[in-house]
């Protein structure tokens, strides 16, 4: 009965990650004949500028993304668990950019950002109606906020689901002790919502890694190589380049990258998340 | 500050932040729609903030002329047949996990752990190795095996959760009165896993309605074309014509925002589904 689950997941999932090794090592330009390349591509991809640019440029994006969007869903996330007015007017419009998919996200923002006819003009404000993603000092910036645009309705979700599993009692005895609202957030919501934070960061770690379609619709790497971030090098390094090879590599060091984040966290964090949420109460 | 029963103070700060962040929200939404609706010769003219002063659905016309209805089935039969296929298979397998309590069970469970941590993109140069081969290029069936195939850890995972909590009595007393194995997973494993199957089918279904990259590299005529994909082509195709690009992206959006309108709560606890625990 596991047969056809196994089937399927085993030849386009489990066979490519193994197939993705063997890439590494061969020279192949995606419809011509296989050759023997041993370690040339990793040789090439390991030096080349363009790759090492887009390695810092992922770490650089990660570290933003993460810095823009943990805060910001978090507090909206508690928000929101609140019972504060118009609190479910709010959650209902908040989670519509989950609806749009990430190429309609940058096709909107493409428009929506055009240094002529986007709202920067509307507006009549030299400081908004800048060539946002024609300038390669901001376009880093611009896809980091239109990645979180896309992406903080999912983490604040995650955050409003945390907050509310907290216990009422704690807030209870806090008041009782004198604790205002400040202290209650800092002393009890936040601590309590450890295992959502580590879930969540990771989340938002390993998506900054892998995003792809997004950034590949908005500014498609540039300009120059401004946004040409790992994932995205990768795919133009194979389907545009024809270079399935080093493109394989590249693969290889995203699926290490990931990794190691992924286990990293989870090690400085020391938590599993076997673990109770309402442990020590 | 989640539950101020007692001294109900009105959360200032949350309350203007929550406001400005639903202005970041609204504002691209609203641009789109109106831009949308406006002609193209007046996308030069007008504030592109204001409301048309001629409000028309012709970027729209021009969008469904381009063959938009076709590329909307095509997503439709990609979505719904990869999502069918993904809960049909991991059902099965997950009753596998489930029922039977050795070393073949618990290695399944743990091949599922591993596939969920797999990224797309890291695969996808030997799936496409791997459809060219088979002559599958440039099919649907090009997109649903590997969509399939991603979602099936996760499913999987999420399905074997929710069948561990079904009583083992249950079970053996189906067994008892003769039953097969086929019929235990029919007649009492499918209709107990429905709420998950909903659930995480939701997800799944997201996932596949707006996934670009295996469209991208997988197909390339305009017969295959999905969605998410011919939002991209559109944009180069109708180039200046913003209007009919924006209202494409509009009607990309509308069978989802349908979904949440129906059905708010499913949406958002397959969102989450699996992560929020």
């Amino acid at each position: 009965m596991a047969a056809p689950a196994l089937l399927i997941f085993g030849v386009f999932a489990l066979i490519p990650l193994f197939g993705v090794v063997a890439l590494s090592f061969v020279h192949w330009d995606g419809l011509g004949d296989i050759t023997w390349a041993g370690f040339d591509n990793w040789q090439t991809a390991l030096t080349d500028p363009v790759s090492r640019n887009a390695l810092w440029l992922t770490v650089q994006l990660t570290i933003l993304c993460v810095a823009f969007q943990a805060p910001v869903s978090l507090l909206l996330g508690v928000f929101l668990a609140g019972r504060q007015r118009h609190r479910a007017f709010l959650g209902v419009l908040f989670f519509l950019p989950l609806l749009f998919s990430s190429a309609a996200v940058a096709i909107t923002f493409t428009a929506l950002l055009d240094p002529n006819f986007g709202a920067g003009s509307a507006l009549n404000v030299a400081l908004l109606s800048q060539n946002w993603l024609g300038d390669p000092d901001l376009a880093l910036f611009v896809v980091v906020f239109v990645i979180g645009w896309s992406f903080i309705p999912f983490h604040t979700l995650l955050y409003q689901a945390g907050t509310r599993q907290i216990p009422k009692e704690l807030y209870e005895a806090a008041r009782i002790d004198g604790a205002g609202p400040f202290d209650q957030f800092f002393r009890i919501t936040l601590p309590m919502l450890k295992y959502t934070i580590v879930t969540s960061t990771t989340l938002m770690t390993v998506g900054s890694l892998t995003y792809f379609d997004l950034i590949f619709v908005l500014t498609g790497g540039g300009p120059g190589n401004a946004t040409r971030v790992l994932p995205l090098d990768m795919y133009l390094t194979g389907f545009r380049s024809y270079d399935m090879g080093r493109a394989s590599v590249l693969a290889l060091v995203l699926i290490a990258v990931g990794l190691a984040i992924a286990l990293g966290l989870n090690r400085i964090t020391g938590t599993s998340r076997m673990g109770g949420r309402g442990e020590g109460i | 500050m989640s539950a101020n029963q007692h001294r109900r103070r009105p959360n200032v700060l949350g309350t203007i932040g929550a406001w400005i962040w639903l202005a970041v929200i609204i504002l691209p939404i609203y641009y789109i729609f109106i831009t949308s609706l406006r002609p193209r010769e007046d996308y030069y003219s007008e504030n592109p903030l204001s409301w048309p002063s001629n409000a028309s659905l012709g970027a729209y016309q021009r969008v469904i002329e381009n063959d938009f209805i076709r590329f909307f089935l095509n997503s439709v039969i990609v979505t719904s047949v990869a999502v069918a296929a993904t809960l049909a298979v991991s059902l099965m397998a997950a009753y596998v996990v489930v029922r039977r309590r050795d070393r073949f069970g618990s290695g399944l469970f743990r091949v599922a752990l591993l596939g969920i941590a797999i990224p797309i993109q890291a695969a996808i140069i030997p799936v496409y190795y791997l459809i060219v081969q088979i002559g599958l290029y440039d099919t649907l069936l090009a997109l649903i095996l590997p969509s399939a195939a991603f979602a099936i850890p996760l499913t999987l995972l999420i399905l074997t959760n929710f069948l561990r909590e079904v009583p083992e009595a249950l079970f053996e007393s189906m067994r008892m009165d003769g039953a097969t194995e086929w019929r235990i997973l029919v007649k009492l494993a499918l209709p107990l896993c429905r709420p998950a199957l909903a659930t995480v089918g939701v997800y799944q279904a997201l996932q596949v309605w707006n996934g670009f990259l295996f469209p991208l590299v997988l197909t390339q005529s305009a017969e295959t074309r999905v969605i998410p994909l011919s939002l991209w082509s559109f944009q180069g195709q109708f180039g200046v014509d913003v209007p009919a690009v924006l209202a494409a992206v509009v009607l990309s959006v509308l069978p989802m925002l349908a979904a949440y309108i129906v059905a708010r709560r499913q949406l958002v606890s397959g969102l989450t589904a699996g992560f929020g625990k």
